[in-house]
């Protein structure tokens, strides 16, 4: 029965979602990341581990061109959604980010009310016809964030008044408000107590369903229970890439294995 | 093994066998480091608010008189024969009538007057009897009487100002010592004064005219008011917020979130600066030799003065927009850029409303600047003397002469008539109280904007 999923998730998985070449980054004179290589998968949660400091969420950022607004960030090399350059003159970012939504590293809600947090994303993009719709996704996303039933009754009191963590999940909700085909999650739970993190992990299980989500995380613990694909990353190059049970179980790569059993980070 | 490490460190031993409750002696150097900024601070605070309670008193002292103004009602039969000789009461042949006959008059009336009510005018000769009515008064009834000729005939009650000695008697500033050595004022007319003063001839009382009145000549400063200082400083500060604001938060937008960083907006970046710092006399200049020589808008007009004021606080407001703009943290803007948000949207929903209580201080500053500026005025032609009020701001106000209150403040500190240094004072008054207008205007728009969450 449970090798029947297993079989079922690598025919669903095929298809490829984003494809990167020969990305390299350069902030400044830094060479930040070094020719990396990666498929990420549709429906297919894909996890960045790798010490601090190794380039996880610069790659992350490449993704979705948020690297654009780092005036000193230089990004070559291809990468491709369904098949399209990201970086083709004629792409327009803001397009790109409104199918490819992030949730930072750090939680950065607006100085506005929590529904107006939530509602952002579906207004400027036309998602919806009216108020009740409107409404409607908002409390969706606040519940599939696991926010809801800790806010519904101060909807329109501010964002930034909430904890960290709760801060975290409502910028969770604002993200996937707009109903991206990729989200990109960058250490979406370092802020979170293990129950809200528990209800995460089961989000992105579900949001595996209709989109591809990329996650960087520290806990390697998380990247195992919630990520099909783990990619390990050091000092800014890819130095592995497959199947999250192979690269736990038997890395190919030494210095995988050192960072793995804890001896380096 | 711990004794090793604790006895390699020289403060180890000491540390740990020394009580908490009494400080050692680092902790009391530090703090009595501490006590000593803080005793700086409080005398710098003190010298700055004892200064500024000197120059407000001093203006105040100086200046709240200003507001009072002493007046001379009498009543005054409007002679027909000697008002309208032709007798056909019509406006050319009233005219021909100037304030000199509506001068002998009032002096005639006065004399009268005082008979009338018992009044002994003693060693007071005639002559020194007539210089206690304003030269204005004749004026003002003159007008009266030629608007509306059915008053011939009638007797009527007249109210007019007290010369500018008699009042400064009332307000204090002339006294029977000072009265000796002044061959304006005798000793005898201030002691008709008080008489006068008690048949209620001469009554002290609250100074609208000071606030509506044109500037007046040196013979008369008890007639001088702010009146067109005040439109003409309105105007101004209107033209210049809706000049000032529109271009100076686009211009800030545009380089701060916009412009490419490069050679070229480092070059802007500078000369903004330095624009900033440049004398203020020079944009007067800048602005006679464009708006007036080049353009030909009208001299003396609030909307050329507005203009050259646009030029002068541009700069200050620009810098404190951009500093406002870039307080707004960059997650913000990420956030909204990760959501899809364009750089237009993020810039109208996010950064500004954050950046906009710091956009209107640094704008309040810069008017408040404007509204204190004298040099550019001056060369612009706003000390002109103005005898008429410019018309409503919608029908073209803005295009006629008018002055400023720093310019009237200047000009009045610079006449003879000690009458007039008081008026300087009233005048700085108002401004103050413009600026505090200003002010809460801006507080309250920034409690509006300044939604916390
Ligand atoms: N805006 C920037 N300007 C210059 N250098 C940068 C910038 N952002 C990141 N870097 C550098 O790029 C490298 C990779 O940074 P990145 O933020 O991708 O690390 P990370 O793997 O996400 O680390 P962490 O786990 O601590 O978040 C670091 O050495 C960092 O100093
Ligand atoms: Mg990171």
């Amino acid at each position: 029965m449970n090798d029947m999923r297993i079989v079922e998730r690598a025919v669903e998985t095929r298809n490829i979602k984003i494809s990167a070449r020969g990305v390299q980054v350069h902030y400044g004179d830094k060479h930040a990341l070094r020719d990396v290589d990666v498929d990420i998968l549709d429906n297919t949660v894909t996890a960045f581990i790798g010490p601090s400091g190794c380039g996880k969420s610069t790659f992350l950022r490449c993704l979705n061109r948020m690297n654009d607004t780092v005036a000193v960030a230089k990004v070559s090399g291809t990468i491709l959604l369904d098949g399209e350059d990201i970086y083709d003159r004629r792409v327009d970012p803001v397009q790109l980010r409104a199918k490819v939504g992030m949730v930072f590293q750090k939680p950065n809600p607006f100085p506005k009310s929590i529904y107006d947090n939530v509602a952002y994303g579906p207004r400027i993009h036309g998602l919806t016809r009216n108020k009740a719709e409107l409404d409607e996704v908002v409390e969706a996303s606040l519940r599939k964030a696991a926010l809801w039933n800790e806010v519904k009754d101060r909807l329109q009191e501010g964002g930034t008044g909430l904890s960290g963590g709760q801060q975290q999940r409502l910028c969770i909700a604002r993200a996937i408000a707009t109903s991206p085909e990729v989200l990109l999650m960058d250490e979406p739970c370092s802020a979170l107590d293990p129950i809200a993190t528990a209800q995460v992990e089961e989000l992105i299980d579900e949001l595996r369903a209709s989109f591809s989500v990329v996650i960087v995380t520290h806990s390697m613990q998380q990247a195992a229970r919630v990520s099909q694909r783990t990619a390990f990353f050091h000092l800014g190059n890819l130095v592995e890439y497959g199947e999250t049970g192979a690269i736990f179980t038997k890395p190919s790569d030494p210095r995988t294995e050192s960072y793995i059993t804890g001896r380096i980070g | 093994m711990t004794d090793a490490t604790a006895g390699g460190m020289s403060a180890g031993p000491d540390r740990r066998s020394a009580s908490l409750l009494t400080a050692d002696p680092l902790m009391r150097r530090r703090n009595a480091a501490e006590t000593r900024f803080r005793l700086y601070g409080v005398a710098a605070i003190m010298i700055s608010l004892s200064m500024l309670f000197i120059m407000l008193w001093t203006i105040f002292s100086d200046g709240v008189s200003a507001f009072r103004q002493t007046s001379l009602t009498m009543a005054v039969t409007l002679d027909a024969e000697r008002l309208d000789p032709q007798g056909n009461r019509a406006r050319d042949d009233m005219m021909k009538v100037t304030t000199i006959g509506y001068t002998n008059l009032l002096n005639d009336a006065l004399k009268s007057y005082m008979e009338a009510r018992g009044i002994d005018t003693g060693e007071v000769s005639d002559r020194e009897l007539s210089a206690f009515i304003s030269r204005d008064t004749p004026a003002q009834l003159r007008n009266q009487v030629i608007a509306n000729p059915d008053m011939l005939g009638q007797t009527i009650e007249v109210k007019g100002f007290a010369t500018g000695r008699i009042d400064g008697y009332f307000k204090g500033r002339v006294t029977r010592e000072t009265a000796q050595v002044d061959t304006n004022i005798s000793v005898a007319q201030l002691e008709l004064a008080d008489q006068m003063r008690e048949a209620g001839i001469l009554t002290v009382g609250f100074n609208w005219k000071f606030l509506t009145n044109t500037d007046a000549s040196d013979q008369r400063p008890e007639a001088a008011g702010l009146g067109i200082a005040i439109i003409g400083s309105a105007y101004m500060m209107l033209l210049v917020a809706v000049f000032v604001l529109p271009i100076g938060v686009a211009a800030s937008i545009y380089l701060e979130e916009f412009a490419p960083k490069n050679r070229w907006t480092d070059l802007i970046e500078v000369n903004i600066s330095n624009l900033a710092a440049v004398p203020s006399i020079v944009y007067g200049i800048l602005g006679l030799a464009i708006f007036i020589n080049f353009a030909k808008f009208p001299q003396s007009s609030p909307l050329v003065g507005a203009l050259v004021l646009t030029l002068m606080t541009l700069p200050t407001i620009i810098i404190a927009t951009r500093a406002a703009i870039r307080a707004v943290p960059p997650s913000i803007r990420d956030a909204a850029l990760g959501i899809g948000a364009s750089k237009m949207q993020t810039v109208f929903h996010h950064v500004l409303p954050l950046a906009a209580p710091g956009i209107l201080t640094g704008t309040i500053l810069g008017l408040a600047s404007a509204l204190g500026e004298t040099a550019p005025l001056l060369l612009i032609g706003m000390v002109a003397f103005v005898a008429n009020y410019p018309s409503g701001p919608l029908e073209g106000g803005m295009l006629e002469p008018a002055t400023a209150l720093p310019v009237q403040v200047y000009s009045w500190a610079s006449r003879s008539d000690p009458a007039f240094i008081e008026r300087s004072s009233g005048a700085i008054i108002v401004l103050l109280a413009f600026l505090l207008v200003m002010n809460i205007i801006a507080i309250v728009l920034r409690r509006r904007f300044e939604r916390r969450w």
